[in-house]
């Protein structure tokens, strides 16, 4: 366990670097500059003095592995607009982007996993149809306008909730923006579990056990439900990811102070080392989310070894 | 002048007349909004020239003058009083001796030197040094060349002399949040940004990125009574639709309105009344590449004025939310001509003015956008079959506003949209237009016109404010026979504002930049 651990945590370094190298070429070889954006009305000499500060006078081979080397002290650099260290704009981000992330993923399992599983248990019925209506609409709304939708009716007609903001950080401004992000991944979970069901109940070894005089709950409770749980904790593990490209939407629509909206301004306002420390740690969690998927795939089946 | 304007532009009016029958109430929550982006740019408002940034900078800082709404002009604020010497080019300024930091230090004379000397660090690139750039050997620090800005003198505590490279009224330039005054010892100080100090009627509590800033009312300002309420929030709102339920759901007291909602808000009979309206003080218009060769010729240049059907697009298109252009200089500004008319929708002429040029077919030329919806893609779509009527072919090549930018200041176009700041100040405004100004600071177009170039300059030694008056509205007429823009619309702002809350002003220079001082909220207002 130990060593596949170390082994997966070394993998994460040709992506980290890979993911890294990419922003960098990419955001030298955009048009605009952080100087551009600055002022209206420099002087040509002024932004020549700009550039050298900033560094951005040096060739990108010689400024990428500046990075890099104090990427290796773990330090992110300053933010070129507002001279702060970027660690520390991404420290006040990371709480409420944690937040959303997991209350919506709390909301998509909670809600499509029991969904696909009784879809699944009653194939074709009113209620099989009923679910996989509803997983197919989750898939198919746009963020924005299902935001909107759920402002208007849980704010603005029913005044339950408030329509935006972080507030205190309560779950009672955490609710619309999670569930909003979380009607996607709810459901595909359903249909993922739906499918995953339909497709062990007819496997053999479920067949045996049935067979065996077991009944129908402890066949669903100890064999459907443990094997379709690796599919599930799959669709989980690569659903954090888009999670977190799309929270950037609903982040923005609900004034939620978490690292989309970061990721976004910076982009806009040429802010490279914001933009690559925002990309940066969406990838280091998304790829920590599916190490520690990796692991539990063998707590969920031990017949899944690390070697 | 700016009181008539008020009057045509502003549903508002209602709203602040009642405002001087009501004494205003002690205490509440002013809930505001920040509608140009996702989140603040920085809490050090010397770095960053968005509007956005400047809402809550309003409340927190304080500069040697501030913005006048209801006078349209910039009045002493930190500063009491300032007399001229000099020929015109020596300010001395005698200082507020009751304004304290939100540290509860007082301001000096020193914080003032040390704040402009700040600004003009040229390695930092700060916006406000376009200002600080007016008194003599500011430029020389912003280039290395020296380490204090020799113009600038201290004369006691409370008195300073600045010396101006050109005779212009200070006021315009030193009345922005980027010129505020901060405290010299503690603005220093790296926590200076994660806690800004400053001089407004409000200090700083907290800051959530991306979601809001929370102010408080700062007992020692030197305004006796003010400020009324005790809390300030203002929460980052870019989405429209998002805003609209908020504000809809009383959770917020001010909503900037887009073309959409202008007409949704005046067509609903429980809104309408909400509506607060001023003409900005900025111009939107396509800007023409005289090194072009079509464009070098002003009888193109003013075809395109006479080929597009510019009140179709603002009625259809901008739903009415902007006053047609005229010339340059836009409606609130103190030297507009009314009586200017703008170019008529001619296409015959227009296609008159193409032959004589000897463009009887017309051409085809680039032309360079952003998507902004109110001087962006959507305009340039609608533009583009109406020249294409008079033989001139436009592609469109789409960029980012950041990129867009970039274009502009370097030329790389053959044209261009744009909206500009054409104000307050008219000379400052006017004279972007002067050869000697480079197109890097706001040349865009590269324009040089030597019959300009000496009205701007008789203008500039003019010692009597009519006669430089009379100097720089001709010079804004010389820019409407020479066209070398398209003068598109002067941007009118669209505010809804709650009935709770009272002291609005229209502020022509950015209606979202409120001095927060004034505003009160009445006892219906949900906020506690």
């Amino acid at each position: 366990m130990l060593s596949f651990l170390i082994r997966r945590l070394l993998q994460t370094i040709p992506t980290v670097l890979a993911v890294v190298l990419l922003v960098f070429v990419l955001f030298s070889v955009v048009p605009g500059s952080i100087v551009s954006t600055m002022s209206d009305d420099s002087d040509p000499q002024v932004e020549l003095r700009m550039k050298k500060q900033l560094g951005l006078d040096q060739p990108v081979y010689m400024r990428f592995g500046a990075y890099v080397a104090r990427l290796a002290t773990g330090d992110l650099g300053a933010s070129f607009r507002t001279r702060e260290p970027v660690t520390t704009m991404i420290a006040k981000r990371a709480w409420p982007t944690l937040q959303l992330i997991f209350a919506s993923m709390a909301f998509a399992v909670l809600l499509g996993v029991p969904l696909g599983f009784i879809a699944a248990l009653r194939p074709g019925s009113l209620v099989d149809t009923v679910s996989m209506v509803l997983a197919v609409s989750g898939l198919s709304l746009a963020k924005f306008w299902l935001g909107l939708l759920l402002m208007y009716l849980f704010a603005l007609k029913l005044g339950w909730l408030p329509s935006f903001g972080y507030g205190d950080g309560g779950l009672k401004y955490l609710i619309l923006p999670a569930v909003t992000l979380g009607v996607s991944p709810m459901a595909l979970l359903a249909r993922t579990t739906r499918a995953a069901v339909l497709e062990i109940m007819t496997a053999d070894f479920v067949r045996t056990a049935r067979s065996k005089g077991m009944s129908e709950t402890r066949v669903v409770k100890w064999h459907v439900m443990r094997n379709a749980l690796v599919l599930i904790l799959t669709t989980m593990g690569l659903q954090f990811g888009a999670l977190m490209g799309q929270a950037v939407v609903v982040e923005k629509l609900f004034s939620w102070p978490g690292i989309g909206s970061l990721l976004v301004d910076s982009v806009l306002q040429r802010d490279i080392p914001a933009v690559q420390g925002s990309i940066l740690v969406v990838v280091l969690f998304f790829l920590a989310i599916n190490l520690l998927i990796d692991v539990l795939y063998g707590v969920i089946d031990p017949r899944i070894r690390y070697a | 002048m700016f009181k008539v304007v008020a009057i045509v532009a502003g549903l508002g009016l209602a709203l602040a007349g009642s405002v001087e029958a009501q004494t205003p109430r002690k205490g509440g929550t002013i809930r505001m909004t920040a509608p140009y982006g996702s989140s603040f740019t920085s809490l050090d408002i010397h770095t960053t020239q968005r509007a956005q940034d400047e809402i809550y900078a309003k409340a927190l800082h304080r500069s040697l003058y501030i913005w006048d709404s209801a006078e349209g002009k910039p009045v002493p604020e930190l500063a009491r009083e300032a007399v001229v010497s000099g020929g015109g080019l020596v300010y001395t300024f005698k200082l507020r001796d009751d304004a304290y930091f939100h540290n509860g230090r007082k301001m000096t004379a020193d914080d003032v030197i040390w704040s402009y000397n700040r600004i003009m660090d040229g390695a930092k690139a700060y916006p406000g040094a376009r200002y600080v750039r007016v008194i003599e050997g500011a430029a020389a620090v912003e280039k290395g060349q020296a380490k204090e800005i020799s113009g600038l003198k201290k004369i006691d505590d409370f008195t300073i002399e600045m010396k101006l490279t050109e005779k212009v009224d200070p006021g315009f330039y030193f009345f922005t949040a980027l010129t505020s005054i901060y405290p010299a010892d503690e603005a220093a100080k790296e926590s200076f940004i994660q806690k800004p100090i400053g001089l407004g009627p409000f200090k700083f509590v907290e800051h959530v990125p991306g979601s809001r800033i929370v102010l408080e009312r700062w007992d020692r300002f030197y305004k006796p009574g003010k400020p009324y309420a005790d809390k300030v929030i203002v929460s980052v709102m870019g989405e429209a639709a998002a805003r609209d339920v908020a504000f809809r759901n009383k959770e917020i007291d001010t909503s900037v309105l887009g073309p959409a909602q202008y007409v949704a808000y005046q067509s609903d009979a429980d809104l309408k009344g909400t509506i607060v309206e001023v003409a900005e003080v900025f111009t939107r218009y396509m800007g023409m590449n005289t090194s072009f060769k079509p464009f070098a010729d002003k009888r193109v240049r003013q075809a395109i004025n006479y080929a597009i059907d510019t009140d179709l697009i603002i009625n259809k298109l901008v739903k009415g939310k902007a006053y047609r252009a005229t010339s340059w200089l836009p409606l609130t500004s103190p030297l507009y001509d009314k009586t200017m008319k703008p170019y008529p929708f001619d296409p015959a002429k227009a296609k008159q003015l193409l032959a004589d040029a000897g463009y009887p077919n017309g051409f085809e030329f680039e032309w360079t956008t952003s998507q902004n919806e109110s001087w962006g893609l959507p305009i340039v779509t609608a533009v583009i079959p109406m020249l294409d009527k008079v033989g001139i072919k436009a592609k469109v090549k789409q960029v980012e506003t950041a990129v867009l930018a970039e274009v502009v200041r370097t030329g790389d176009y053959q044209a261009f949209i744009y909206s500009q700041q054409t104000g307050p100040d008219p000379q400052a405004a006017l004279k972007c237009f002067h050869s000697a100004t480079p197109q890097s600071a706001c040349n865009y177009m590269n324009f040089k016109n030597a019959d300009f170039d000496k009205l701007m300059d008789a203008a500039g030694q003019a010692d009597d404010v009519a006669k430089r008056g009379q100097l720089l509205q001709k010079a804004n007429a010389l820019l409407y026979d020479e066209a070398p823009v398209w003068f598109f619309n002067y941007n009118k702002a669209v505010m809804a504002v709650q009935p709770w809350l009272k002291g609005v002003q229209l502020n022509a220079t950015e209606l979202t930049h409120q001095s927060v001082e004034d505003l009160w909220v009445d006892e219906t207002s949900p906020a506690k």
